[in-house]
């Protein structure tokens, strides 16, 4: 209300002056990319940070997302910081490897950042993820803000959905969505795993939360 | 119209005077080549014009014919001296003075006509048809349509060799690359020039340099699709080069390209969004330097049940496939350490009841398995393991494997 009859006023006092009509921009909401599991949809054009510990479901988000995005079919990118990624358990998750550019960095994160301006660059991906849970959070934790806010304004305005996949929050107050996961139990019967449940709080500011449950590939 | 030029021992000269008027050029024999001069009407004017243009270009004693029928115009040079422009339809009359032996009929069918009195052109020309024909078989009826200037025959061009090379001597050694990436780019100019003067495009890239008091630096670079762009294709050489540097300086350069078609691709409205091929493959480029070859690409699984089985394939963008099928969603995911860490487990019974790895020291909660596999036995690394799934303190879920033909346990990977 505030702001309404701020604007009024000032249309009132230069609007006329300078022939102009002081209008609002409509901000419109960013398309989205379905994971396929509840609430959790990763925009575009944006970067989005999943965090959690071991166990807590954050790799299983990645991999449906992916899974989800290369079945539209749209290509995307990988860039395995520790090189930890599982192709049999991305294509259980309905992954389409050949739809996926895979960059193993050997557990060098500066290789990694750089791979990934590079990916951005080329343009033309649907996801671009850096996963940064498999090198040592005193690594991950020395990247620059600076650096997070320049992959950031190179995916602005770009169709790429940025992912950063880490054990804390490293992209910080970059992030425009950010999915801080935990676990919520496992089961394990008769010699069998049987599966995995997760809550994850998605923000900023604690906006909503998903709890899901994951299952081996066998038991589905 | 066809322009015939005759000199004897001089081809070279005659095919580079004929190359200044026309591409399409027929080496008629050692002494005589023959041209297409269709269409230079509006350039120079009309065919004595042409003639003139001819004679002036050649420079030096030639006789040359104009003609409309190719073999007219060959047989008009070979025994006019000078230059002679034949009208359409005049053929007959300007070759009829011509000895006989200007047509290349075999000595038997001559010694026939010189038999008959038959000793110019256009004696032969006046016989019946019918009875040219019927003694003297195919040959003759060919003879005498020589004779008449009409045998109506196509031009038989010669077909350059499509070579797309390029070298480049220098006077001083260059060892840098920048100054390499200059005449790199001077000769990929031109090359690239010449493909689209002829609508082609390369897949190959061959590279030589040689170098001073080392052996020859090769590379071969072969694209995934015709690519055309100069720059692009001296971006790939500079990331190539710089990857694998020639370790000595450069006092010769040579570039080859391997001329094919180029790639027609239809888009379509609805199609997926996909890299730029020439960028995405720039940009594979960059990462592969950066990180090696064998971390980039596609993930391949391999056709077994080893763990962790697969290769890494070239990525590309050109082949994608839409699967509408549903996605089964929440699936586990298994993330591995690689290599697998080795660790120390304790038993309780048969069961895990301990942990000890650099990435995980913990007791043991809950655990799944065995689960036994094994294969390649009649090959020289056979496997033989069993698999549990465990649960430590916290609820973290693990992979844990015993190499049952070593003894030894590894922590393989964290369940997430």
């Amino acid at each position: 209300m505030q702001s309404a009859a701020l604007r009024q006023k000032i249309q009132d006092s230069l609007g006329q002056r300078l022939g102009i009509e002081l209008t609002i921009r409509e901000k419109t909401p960013p398309e989205v990319l379905p994971t396929g599991i509840p609430e959790i949809n990763i925009p575009r054009g944006t970067l989005t940070g999943i965090c959690g510990p071991p166990s807590s479901g954050r790799t299983s988000i990645l991999n449906a997302a992916l899974a989800c995005a290369t079945r539209m079919p749209e290509f995307c990118a990988l860039i395995d910081a520790g090189n930890s990624f599982d192709p049999l358990s991305a294509r259980n998750a309905g992954m389409l490897l050949p739809h996926l550019l895979w960059i193993r960095c050997g557990g060098n994160v500066e290789s990694a950042l750089k791979a990934t301006d590079l990916v951005i660059q080329a343009g033309g991906f649907g996801i671009v993820a850096l996963d940064l849970a498999g090198v040592a959070p005193r690594e991950a934790r020395r990247i620059s803000l600076a650096s997070w806010f320049r992959l950031r304004h190179a995916v602005e305005k770009t169709p790429i959905a940025l992912i950063i996949l880490g054990e804390e929050r490293y992209a910080a107050s970059c992030c425009t969505l950010q999915i801080e996961n935990h676990p919520a139990g496992f089961r394990i019967s008769d010699g069998l795993l049987h599966g995995l449940a997760a809550d994850a709080v998605i923000g900023p500011r604690n906006r909503a939360k998903s709890h899901f449950a994951l299952k081996p590939f066998y038991r589905r | 119209m066809y322009a015939c030029l005759h000199a004897s021992g001089n081809l070279a000269l005659l095919v580079e005077c004929a190359r200044h008027f026309s591409p399409r050029i027929e080496e008629t024999s050692s002494d005589t080549v023959l041209f297409d001069v269709r269409g230079l009407g509006a350039l120079i004017g009309d065919t004595h014009a042409i003639a003139r243009a001819i004679e002036n270009r050649a420079g030096l004693p030639v006789d040359i014919a104009i003609a409309a029928d190719p073999d007219a115009a060959i047989i008009a040079a070979r025994g006019i001296r000078g230059t002679t422009v034949i009208a359409p339809g005049r053929e007959a009359e300007i070759l009829a003075r011509l000895p006989l032996n200007l047509l290349p009929g075999s000595p038997e069918t001559a010694d026939l006509l010189d038999a008959w009195g038959i000793r110019t052109l256009g004696e032969l020309a006046a016989l019946p048809p019918l009875g040219v024909a019927a003694r003297l078989g195919p040959e003759g009826t060919c003879l005498q349509h020589l004779a008449q200037g009409r045998a109506g025959r196509q031009l038989r061009p010669v077909e350059d060799p499509l070579l797309f090379e390029e070298e480049l001597e220098l006077d001083d050694p260059v060892e840098l690359l920048e100054p390499l990436s200059l005449l790199l780019a001077r000769l990929l100019n031109n090359l690239c020039a010449r493909l689209t003067a002829r609508a082609l495009a390369t897949d190959e890239i061959r590279l030589s340099l040689t170098l001073e008091n080392a052996p020859p630096h090769c590379r071969t670079l072969r694209l995934p699709f015709p690519m055309v762009d100069a720059m692009t294709l001296l971006k790939l050489l500079q990331l190539e080069l710089s990857g694998r540097s020639p370790g000595a300086p450069v006092i010769k350069l040579r570039i080859e390209l391997n001329p094919v078609k180029p790639r027609v691709q239809q888009h379509g409205l609805f199609i997926a969004r996909s890299p730029e091929p020439a960028r995405l493959e720039v940009t594979l480029s960059r990462l592969c330097n950066l990180l090696g070859p064998g971390n980039v690409g596609t993930p391949e699984l391999l056709d077994t049940h080893r763990p962790d089985s697969f290769r890494m394939a070239r990525f590309s963008a050109a082949t994608y496939k839409a699967d509408t099928s549903p996605c089964p969603f929440e699936v586990l995911t298994l993330r591995r350490y690689r290599p697998a860490q080795i660790a120390q487990v304790r038993l309780s019974g048969e069961v895990p009841a301990h942990v000890a790895a650099p990435a995980l020291r913990s007791k043991v909660i809950a655990c799944a398995g065995p689960w036994r596999s094994s294969g390649d036995w009649w090959k020289r690394d056979p496997w033989d393991r069993s698999e549990w799934d465990i649960a430590v303190t916290g609820g973290a879920l693990y992979r844990i494997g015993e190499d049952l033909r070593k003894g030894r346990w590894y922590l393989e990977g964290n369940y997430d």
